[in-house]
């Protein structure tokens, strides 16, 4: 079993304004085998904490750890952590013109085990994930994200998910943008790699719908940089009836 | 003219029109100053039967805009943008063009005072030296400037080519027999010309393929000088060749050249540009057709670093009717004050029925300090075409991208790699010569290396 742990996370990013402070103090435990629902309003800190844990530049760390099975990940650069086990699904995957897919996941999965996967298998593996992702074998010959509708980007996301296996995933707002069919097969996509248990989940969305489909073991609600409440799934459900009026206007109360 | 079928005219402005449609990030203009718009598909403005002829700018605000192109977008004088390249002096003399002066369209983005005075003082140095490997059947000779077959292909365009016609010594002339076929990758022909110092120097090459031959030269430029050179390139009717010049300099090198083609009837042509080192490299390749039924591909890549001037100007001139030519350039920059400049100037001319025409120039921007220039320039003097199109755009290896594949585990050394390998490739694999593919591809590597320090 792998443990990631945010432990009193202080990040802020320089802006044309000067210093910005966007979390204030984060804590949270991940174990592999849990799902933990991040949820929370537009610009509340969700996406900055899942840039921060896979180590984007912009983001400086004021305070706090992150450790991962007691590694200090703060210190590894981005490619390191990838290479640790630690996934980012990113909210809105750039493009990369001149770079096929297929060269693309083939050198990113040879980067994070170290040796280049046996090219039969692989080849097999991958038609596989993106059958059931159902995504058209032509993408394979397509520059990564190059002109990929929003929904195409997440599935490839979450292919990349599947192919790569690493021990904790980080879906950032994977299911914005995505039709009913489409969450359905993105989700499963999510439940399959997470299956047996050596996987852990940290799922950010701002709508409850994504969880009739994965379901958390964990809600975290983000509020302003911090972690305004926490509970089981039913956590959700209540989200789900009420929004996030109440703690919005509780932040701005205390103000 | 019926009105309830496209006449044949129609069909191709309508394809014409639709290959002109500005891709992302290019916002050039055609017809200046009207833009044309994806909805006046069918009529251009100004074209009639006889067709009008068209050139286009760089728009003064647009990506692609340095402040020379608002300089010289409007007024007269020296260097109208829209002038026709048709109407272009040309001499064997260097007096009969004026000094050069910067201003020109011609030269515009050339840094002159790196031009080691190849366009003024005389070229008295030693030509690079000729180091040859080729198949028995190939004659290559080193023959006086006298020799009868020198003068074939064109005229000097410009002046830093006509002050080399008028010094050159000695020409170097590669004849490849009729239906002589050096298709296979054993058979193809290097010439290694190799500097032979900084004295400023005249050169000139002739490669003659006569009919029906197949054949791959390769010019291979090494070593540093500053040479201004001149290369005639005449395909006779219904032959093949590929010529391969590359421009692998060493860092102090200033070279100009201008590659002539003639292309024969049913010839096939293709040109190969690859430009790697050196302080300023000028090439400027113009192809025009002999006949009809002729094929033109001409392909480049480049790759500057810091503080390397890299200009490729090429010119397609469809004389004649029922040609085709497709031009693909692309490059990728690196390092502070790296500028490379591509101006693809594409004449269909009036008696240039069904002309078939695409260019495309594409550059990859890898740091900050660096700069592309990239004009395409398409003028088209009659409306009964197959095609006329052009693509241009510069893109930006950025930090998202970097970021992105670096949270898939990649290392930044190895993911700027594999973009640039990428990018570069669609011009490597059209070599079709494995060992030169090979060595592009590891120059690529080592320019990528040397970024990295
Ligand atoms: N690069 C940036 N420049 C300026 N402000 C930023 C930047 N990145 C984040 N912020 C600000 O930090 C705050 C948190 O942003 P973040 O993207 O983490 O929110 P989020 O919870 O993911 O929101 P959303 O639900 O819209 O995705 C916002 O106020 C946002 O404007
Ligand atoms: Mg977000």
């Amino acid at each position: 079993m792998s443990i990631l742990e945010i432990k009193d996370l202080h990040v802020s990013i320089e802006t044309e304004q000067g210093t910005k402070q966007i979390l204030k103090g984060v804590s949270l435990t991940i174990r592999t085998g849990e799902t933990h629902a991040i949820m929370g309003p537009n610009g509340s800190g969700k996406s900055t904490l899942a840039s921060t844990i896979a180590g984007h530049p912009r983001y400086k760390v004021d305070r706090g750890t992150i450790t991962l099975d007691g590694v200090d990940v703060l210190s590894m650069s981005v490619d390191e952590r990838a290479r640790a086990g630690l996934f980012l699904a990113m909210q809105y995957p750039v493009e990369i013109p001149g770079v096929t897919m297929t060269n693309f996941l083939r050198t990113a999965k040879t980067a994070i085990d170290g040796t280049a996967p046996s090219l039969r298998t692989w080849t097999k593996d991958v038609k596989k994930a993106m059958g059931e992702l159902r995504i058209e074998p032509e993408f394979a010959q397509r520059n990564v994200n190059e002109g990929f509708s929003g929904g195409e980007k997440k599935r490839h996301e979450i292919l990349q998910l599947e192919l790569f296996q690493p021990k904790f995933a980080i879906l950032d707002e994977t299911d914005s943008g995505l039709d009913v069919d489409a969450l359905k097969v993105v989700s499963e996509g999510v439940n399959r790699a997470a299956e047996g248990g050596a996987m852990g989940t940290l799922l950010i969305t701002h709508y409850t719908r994504i969880l009739r489909y994965i379901k958390p073991d964990f809600v975290h609600v983000f509020v302003d940089g911090r972690v305004a409440e926490e509970g089981g799934p039913e956590l959700a459900d209540r989200l789900e009836d009420e929004g996030y009026d109440r703690f919005v206007s509780a932040t701005s109360s205390q103000a | 003219m019926a009105s309830a079928e496209m006449t044949q005219e129609e069909l191709a402005q309508e394809e014409l029109a639709q290959d002109l449609v500005p891709g992302q990030a290019e916002k050039a203009r055609i017809g200046a100053p009207t833009p044309l718009a994806a909805s006046n598909l069918r009529r251009i403005a100004g074209m009639n039967e006889e067709g009008e002829q068209l050139s286009e700018i760089n728009p003064a605000g647009g990506p692609l805009a340095g402040a020379a192109t608002k300089s010289h977008s409007h007024g007269g004088g020296v260097g109208v943008p829209d002038s026709s390249r048709a109407g272009r002096l040309t001499s064997y003399k260097s007096a009969d063009f004026p000094a050069i002066t910067g201003r020109e369209e011609d030269w515009r983005f050339t840094p002159l005072k790196r031009l080691r005075g190849l366009d003024k003082v005389e070229l008295s140095g030693a030509a690079p030296t000729l180091e040859v490997h080729k198949p028995i059947e190939v004659a290559v000779e080193t023959v006086p400037r006298t020799d009868p077959r020198i003068g074939t292909a064109g005229i000097p365009e410009d002046r830093v080519s006509a002050a080399a016609w008028e010094a050159f010594t000695e020409a170097v002339i590669v004849t490849i027999p009729t239906e002589y076929d050096g298709g296979a990758e054993d058979k193809v022909v290097t010439l290694t010309l190799t500097g032979a110092g900084e004295t400023p120097a005249a050169s000139h090459v002739l490669v003659h393929a006569k009919r029906f031959s197949r054949s791959v030269v390769v010019l291979d430029h090494r070593g540093s000088a500053v040479v201004s050179e001149n290369v005639e390139i005449v395909i006779d009717d219904g032959a093949q060749l590929t010529v391969v010049s590359i421009q692998d300099w060493d860092d102090t090198t200033v070279h100009a050249s201008s590659q002539q083609a003639k292309v024969g009837r049913d010839a096939k042509f293709k040109h190969v540009v690859i430009n790697l080192g050196g302080d300023l490299v000028r090439i400027t390749p113009s192809t025009r057709f002999a006949g009809t039924g002729g094929d033109v591909e001409m392909y480049g890549l480049y790759f500057a670093d810091a503080g390397q001037h890299f200009e490729q100007r090429l010119f397609v001139d469809h004389a004649v009717p029922n040609c085709k030519s497709r031009v693909t350039y692309k490059g990728a920059l690196q390092g502070k004050d790296a500028h490379t400049v591509w101006v693809g100037d594409v004449l269909i001319r009036k008696d240039a029925e069904g002309t078939d025409t695409y260019e495309m120039n594409r550059n990859l921007i890898l740091t900050q300090g660096a700069r592309a220039d990239s004009v395409p320039n398409l003028e088209i003097e009659t409306g009964l075409i197959e095609g006329a199109g052009h693509a241009s755009a510069t893109g930006r290896f950025d930090d998202e991208q970097l970021f992105y594949l670096q949270a898939r585990g990649i290392p930044e050394d190895v993911a700027r790699r594999l973009v640039v390998r990428g990018f570069l490739n669609e011009v490597i694999q059209q070599i079709k010569v494995p060992a030169l593919e090979e060595r592009l591809r590891e120059a690529v590597e080592h320019e990528l290396n040397a970024g990295a320090l």
